[in-house]
């Protein structure tokens, strides 16, 4: 229930968007993150999109991983 | 994000990560006098946490160095039996239709679960999202349909965006009976209580989506404990915990890091809290294991009363017996870990629940069972 899956918007239309979940095509309301374009990530939970994702930050943490590893 | 999410499983970097981590855990260990040998303990506080940790086999792999315990942090286990048999009482209302998330239906409460009140004939129907039992309630007008209103600060604001449907679209025979609660009151009631004995917590990722950092900073500012807001990957997990190791250590302060920006911003998200706000307020609430905690729950404001279903159909619920050898409260507070409980894998397993935290699939229970961590 408590699981949350990150989805990529395929189309928006007010404040429902169609997002693709691993190859599967769902509705999803967009009410609490608009606005969204088609193209982003968003983290979709129990039918609602929480969150956008933010892909420099996302490079970010892998950076910072590299670089344990390269101090490790 | 495919290649993100690939490159935070791969084996090599964890492999290295769980050395250093290790490593830095046993000079310390060799180091203290007194308390040596000891492992830290980490308490995660989020389902999807306990799932992945034991998936991934992230438990074994740190025990020893790093105690990874599960706290109550799977909504369906929290919700106290009372809550249980009062759904179980809407099934007796004539017409009522009961909306419920899946993985509530087999939680079993004094006299049957909601599975097997369905099987004797009730109309409870599994819904997706809370909205989906609005559109039910505009498809079936002359019946009351309650939306049992279950979780954390990542699916109230779907039920208060659904009452505001609800609302907007004149539905009048929608009706929630809400049980949402709320995560930093539970870990404060945890540390207030003095016996979880944690040196750092995994805060969760998706809340957090919600509540931002300031709703875990009270965690370093009042009790001086590390916590790191995680993801769910691998990686994501053993980044988090090697700072509240670190921290634990002294080797970095202690404070809140945020480890999952990716998805968490500072400020969280201000549109689901105002939304939440708007048809909720902060409640005292009742926990399975913790008791009644302050301001841990949500019960809708006055002004939206008319949806409440707890307000339209009362129902005189016996206080119900405590469960029988049953140690779900005892592994909410991360006192004992699953197999320390004598039903487990025994008389209680996945197919033959009897306790909640083995029903839900984020249950400790279940995630113990499942992947077979009996350490």
């Amino acid at each position: 229930m408590c699981l949350a899956v990150p989805a990529r918007v395929a189309s928006v239309d007010g404040n429902l968007a169609m997002v693709e979940i691993q190859g599967n095509r769902r509705k999803v309301d967009v009410t609490l993150v608009s606005p969204v374009e088609p193209g982003q990530y968003v983290l979709v939970h129990a039918g609602i999109a929480l969150q956008v994702l933010d892909e420099e930050e996302a490079e970010e943490t892998l950076r910072l991983i590299a670089e344990a590893m390269g101090h490790a | 994000m495919p290649e993100i999410t690939a490159r935070l499983r791969d084996g090599d970097a964890g492999r290295r990560y769980i050395e250093r981590i290790r490593a830095k855990v046993a000079a310390w260990q060799a180091r203290a006098s007194g308390g040596a040998g000891r492992p830290l303990r980490l308490m995660e506080v989020c389902g999807t946490h306990t799932v992945a940790i034991s998936r991934s086999g992230l438990r074994s792999l740190l025990a020893g160095a790093v105690d990874l315990v599960s706290g109550p942090g799977c909504p369906v286990c929290v919700t106290a039996d009372v809550e249980i048999d009062r759904m179980l009482a809407y099934c007796d209302l004539p017409g009522a239709i009961v909306a419920s998330y899946g993985d509530l239906l087999r939680v079993p409460g004094s006299a049957a679960s909601l599975a097997e009140r369905r099987a004797a004939g009730a109309d409870v129907r599994v819904v997706y999202s809370a909205m989906d039992a609005v559109s039910l309630a505009g498809r079936e007008p002359g019946r009351p349909v309650i939306f049992l209103g279950i979780g954390f600060e990542t699916t109230a604001p779907a039920t208060a965006l659904a009452l505001l449907a609800a609302g907007e679209a004149g539905v009048r025979n929608f009706y929630v009976h809400a049980v949402h609660k709320l995560t930093p009151p539970a870990m404060r009631a945890l540390l207030d209580s003095g016996g979880a004995q944690i040196d750092g917590f995994l805060c969760p990722g998706h809340v957090s989506t919600v509540l931002g950092e300031a709703g875990f900073r009270f965690l370093a500012e009042e009790f001086g404990l590390p916590a790191a807001i995680a993801g769910f990957e691998p990686l994501d997990i053993l980044v988090a915990v090697d700072y509240l190791v670190d921290a634990a250590l002294g080797l970095q302060a202690v404070r809140l890091e945020n480890t999952y920006g990716r998805w968490v911003r500072p400020e969280g998200n201000l549109k689901a809290r105002e939304v939440m706000d708007r048809f909720f307020e902060p409640c005292d609430a009742r926990w399975r294991g913790l008791g009644v905690i302050p301001g841990s729950g949500l019960a809708l404001r006055e002004a939206h009363r008319s949806f409440d279903a707890a307000v339209a159909f009362p129902a005189n619920v016996p206080e119900p017996r405590p469960r029988k050898g049953c140690r779900c409260g005892g592994v909410l507070r991360g006192e004992i870990k699953p197999p320390e409980c004598v039903l487990f894998g025994r008389a209680c397993t996945p197919e033959r629940p009897q306790g909640p935290c083995m029903v839900s699939g984020e249950g400790a229970c279940a995630a113990y069972y499942r992947y077979s961590q009996a350490e």
